[in-house]
């Protein structure tokens, strides 16, 4: 007779090896997983440590955070001078723009953000009215407002605008008029009119196909000449006809994509329930169209935000012309004042971008719950 | 009860009566800014037509790749400027492509770190206007950089100071020609024998060992050449002579800064490109080409690399064209290129800004149209054949 050995009581529980638990366990996963990781791991901890407390310490720890003019930065061992920022803040924001006026940029963008804001918000709000406002009463009480000359405000002439203000009144009028302009120019290529098709086909490839800069030249140096005579454009609005035109195009394409990609069945199906060519465009097409596209139109507002900078090279001061022009301010020369305005100025602009693609990818995600499975 | 349709529901009428209408409002509108722009060119007496061209420009240019003088004419500008922009963009491109396909990869790595690093990269500098970044690297680095008597050094040799940057020149001398042969030979003999070891792959399935190795001939010959018939090879190392320096090879800052920002800035999105050719291709793909025994480095070379530059290549291009439109930023910090010689010096001195404007914009279409040409064939070609 063989004797069997039943266990009757659990072993005693161990712990996992140490390799395979919490921040080790993490750590081989990923940073060490094969021997040419390691090797990446630890040239990129030297690229770190040879990088990040030299920016630190420029950043923070050297950095000059107040002062009354440059001398603090002009020493030797000085960091950032952020004190030059802080001082010529305003300047930043609204440019040459009266102090006494500036109350009327801050209400013109309360104004746009009030509407704006309640699209952005993905809810069931009646979106149409605030659209209906953003189209129309908006962009004429913001005219009213920044330039003035009515209702006793004081004429404020746009040479005088400047800083963060022109910026953003260049990229919002730009984005403003080439969505708009871009799905005419796209529904334009797809027609079944030869002559508007080639129309649309020209313009697009036209503007697609020259750099921002000569077509800003073009609007400064040439515009004037298409007039006729005794009339005139203000600068600033010749620049922004210019880069209107200019991102209408690209929008244009990106758009095309998305009108491409809805399903030929879905343009048959409008037809064959008789709606016109504008409501099978705007109530089936179109919002199946634009909301496959919606990260590239983001992308072109992302492109289009950038490239307002151009402004500059044609004598506008934007943001980053105006901190430019701040460099020549002989009570804050030093050597660190340049890279600081630069700093301050592209932290700015990676706010308002980044932002947006966040907001993009965001959007993207919650419009594609539905397909998700 | 039925009548006749009207004519305005009739749709090849009603498209020909819309054609009409645009071509009819388009046409008066090009007729109207014509009219005014003869007009207004005849008031102000602005010469035109073309003839400005044979005219001498009397400027100097400061990067010249052909040979230019003060005296020469303002067509030879044009090409000094046109040259000067694809230099710069062929370059740029160049780097581009090697730092974007670099972070791109990076950014999908297993490895954290590198990943994250790659990823910080390519959000701060995507989405930071390229006009910015080439004030600061122009203003504030290269400009900010010592005078030439305090030059930064690198051995004595090479040199970083707010001229430029000063490197020695290696000057041939003696007999070059058997350099460039021995170059030609290695060449032709690399490519003999990756094709033999292909042959006989395929046929035995034998690897031939080294094989690998023969593209390094292109090299390795006129090194040996080199040694073997001890040619002259003479450094010239730049020196300081006055105010700046003498002889080496120098690249002036503003072509440096210019280089930076555009190659920098577009290998961000290049970067962003090649991430999503790479994960457009289904995990599938690499489970299979697992499951046939291939090793990971083969996985990605035969299998995951050719569908993904499928998807990566018109995007690609697209860039390219981008950098090269982008180039015309060097208005702004004076590097001589198209726009900087001809929309800027020349437009001023001669006034004629309609005939310069078109020249400027015509070339840069043609750039455009060529590629996409080009693309359109090639996308033909590379098609996915589905059944």
């Amino acid at each position: 007779m063989s004797e069997t050995f039943v266990r009757i009581k659990h072993a005693p529980e161990r712990m996992p090896p140490n390799a395979q638990i919490g921040m080790v366990r993490w750590m081989r996963e990923n940073l060490f997983s094969s021997w040419f990781n390691a090797v990446l791991t630890i040239l990129s901890t030297v690229l770190l440590f040879l990088t990040l407390p030299p920016l630190l310490d420029w950043a923070v720890f050297s950095a000059v955070f107040s002062g009354e003019d440059g001398a603090a930065c002009r020493v030797d061992s000085a960091g950032a001078c952020w004190a030059f920022v802080e001082a010529k803040f305003g300047q930043f924001l609204f440019g040459r723009y009266p102090a006494e006026e500036r109350w009327r940029v801050l209400l013109t963008l309360f104004l746009g953000v009030a509407g704006l804001a309640p699209l952005l918000i993905p809810s069931e709000f009646p979106k149409k009215w605030f659209v209906a406002y953003l189209l129309v009463p908006f962009p004429l009480l913001a005219f009213v407002f920044l330039s003035g000359g009515l209702f006793g405000l004081a004429t404020v002439e746009t040479s005088d605008w400047g800083g963060l203000m022109v910026t953003l009144v260049v990229a919002v009028t730009g984005i403003a008029a080439s969505l708009p302009l871009g799905v005419l120019l796209a529904l334009g290529r797809q027609s079944d009119m030869p002559v508007v098709r080639i129309l649309c086909v020209v313009f697009i490839e036209f503007w697609r196909g020259v750099p921002l800069i000569t077509v800003l030249f073009m609007s400064s140096v040439m515009l004037p000449l298409f007039l006729p005579e005794g009339m005139s454009f203000d600068k600033l609005l010749r620049a922004l006809i210019g880069v209107a035109l200019f991102s209408s195009a690209y929008m244009a394409e990106v758009v095309r994509g998305g009108l491409a990609a809805v399903p030929a069945g879905q343009y048959e199906a409008a037809k064959a329930l008789g709606l016109t060519y504008w409501q099978s465009m705007g109530r089936i097409v179109l919002p199946q169209a634009l909301k496959t596209v919606i990260p590239g139109i983001v992308n072109n507002f992302i492109g289009l935000f950038k490239d307002t900078t151009l402004v500059l090279i044609i004598g506008l001061f934007d943001l980053l012309g105006i901190v430019q022009s701040n460099f020549t301010d002989p009570t804050w020369s030093s050597p660190q004042t340049a890279t600081t305005g630069y700093v301050f100025a592209a932290f700015v602009f990676w706010i308002f971008c980044f932002g947006m693609s966040r907001y993009s990818v965001y959007m993207e995600r919650r419009l594609d719950a539905g397909e998700q499975r | 009860m039925s009548s006749s349709p009207q004519p305005w529901n009739n749709p090849k009428l009603r498209a020909f009566a819309i054609q009409l209408a645009v071509l009819f409002v388009v046409g008066s509108f090009v007729w109207i800014v014509v009219d005014n722009t003869i007009t207004n060119l005849q008031r102000q007496n602005i010469a035109s037509g073309f003839g400005f061209l044979e005219n001498p420009a009397g400027f100097g240019i400061a990067l010249t790749l052909v040979e230019y003088t003060e005296q020469s004419s303002y067509g030879r500008a044009l090409l000094i400027g046109f040259l000067n922009t694809l230099l710069v963009a062929v370059i740029g491109i160049f780097i581009a492509t090697i730092l974007g396909f670099t972070l791109g990869i990076a950014r999908l790595s297993s490895n954290w770190l590198v990943a994250k690093i790659a990823t910080v990269y390519i959000e701060v500098v995507r989405n930071v206007p390229l006009l910015l970044q080439l004030f600061f690297w122009y203003f504030a680095v290269l400009r900010a950089l010592p005078l030439p008597r305090e030059s930064l050094s690198l051995l004595e040799v090479a040199f970083l100071n707010n001229r430029g940057i000063y490197v020695p020149a290696l000057l041939l001398e003696g007999n070059g020609l058997v350099l460039g042969l021995a170059a030609i030979v290695g060449a032709i003999s690399a490519w003999l024998i990756t094709r033999n070891a292909k042959r006989k792959r395929l046929e035995t399935g034998e690897i031939v060992k080294g094989a690998a190795f023969a593209p390094l001939l292109v090299f390795v010959l006129p090194v040996l050449a080199f040694l073997i018939f001890g040619m002259g090879l003479k450094a010239e190392v730049p020196s300081l002579k006055g105010f700046g320096f003498k002889g080496g090879w120098s690249l002036i800052p503003e072509f440096v800064s210019l280089l930076l920002a555009l190659s920098f800035y577009t290998a961000a999105f290049i970067a962003e490109n090649v991430r999503s050719g790479i994960l457009a291709v289904s995990k599938g793909q690499t489970e299979a080409a697992r499951a046939l025994g291939l090793k990971p480095t083969s996985v990605l070379r035969l299998v995951i690399i050719p569908q993904a530059l499928r998807v990566i290549i018109p995007p690609l291009t697209s860039q390219y064209l981008n950098l090269t439109k982008n180039s015309s930023l060097a208005v702004a910090i004076a590097y001589p290129d198209l726009v900087s010689v001809f929309s800027g010096t020349v437009l001023n001195q001669t006034g004629q800004a309609v005939e310069v404007i078109a020249i400027t914009m015509t070339i840069y279409l043609s750039l455009s149209l060529f590629t996409s040409l080009i693309m359109n064939w090639y996308n033909r070609h590379m098609a996915l054949v589905e059944r």
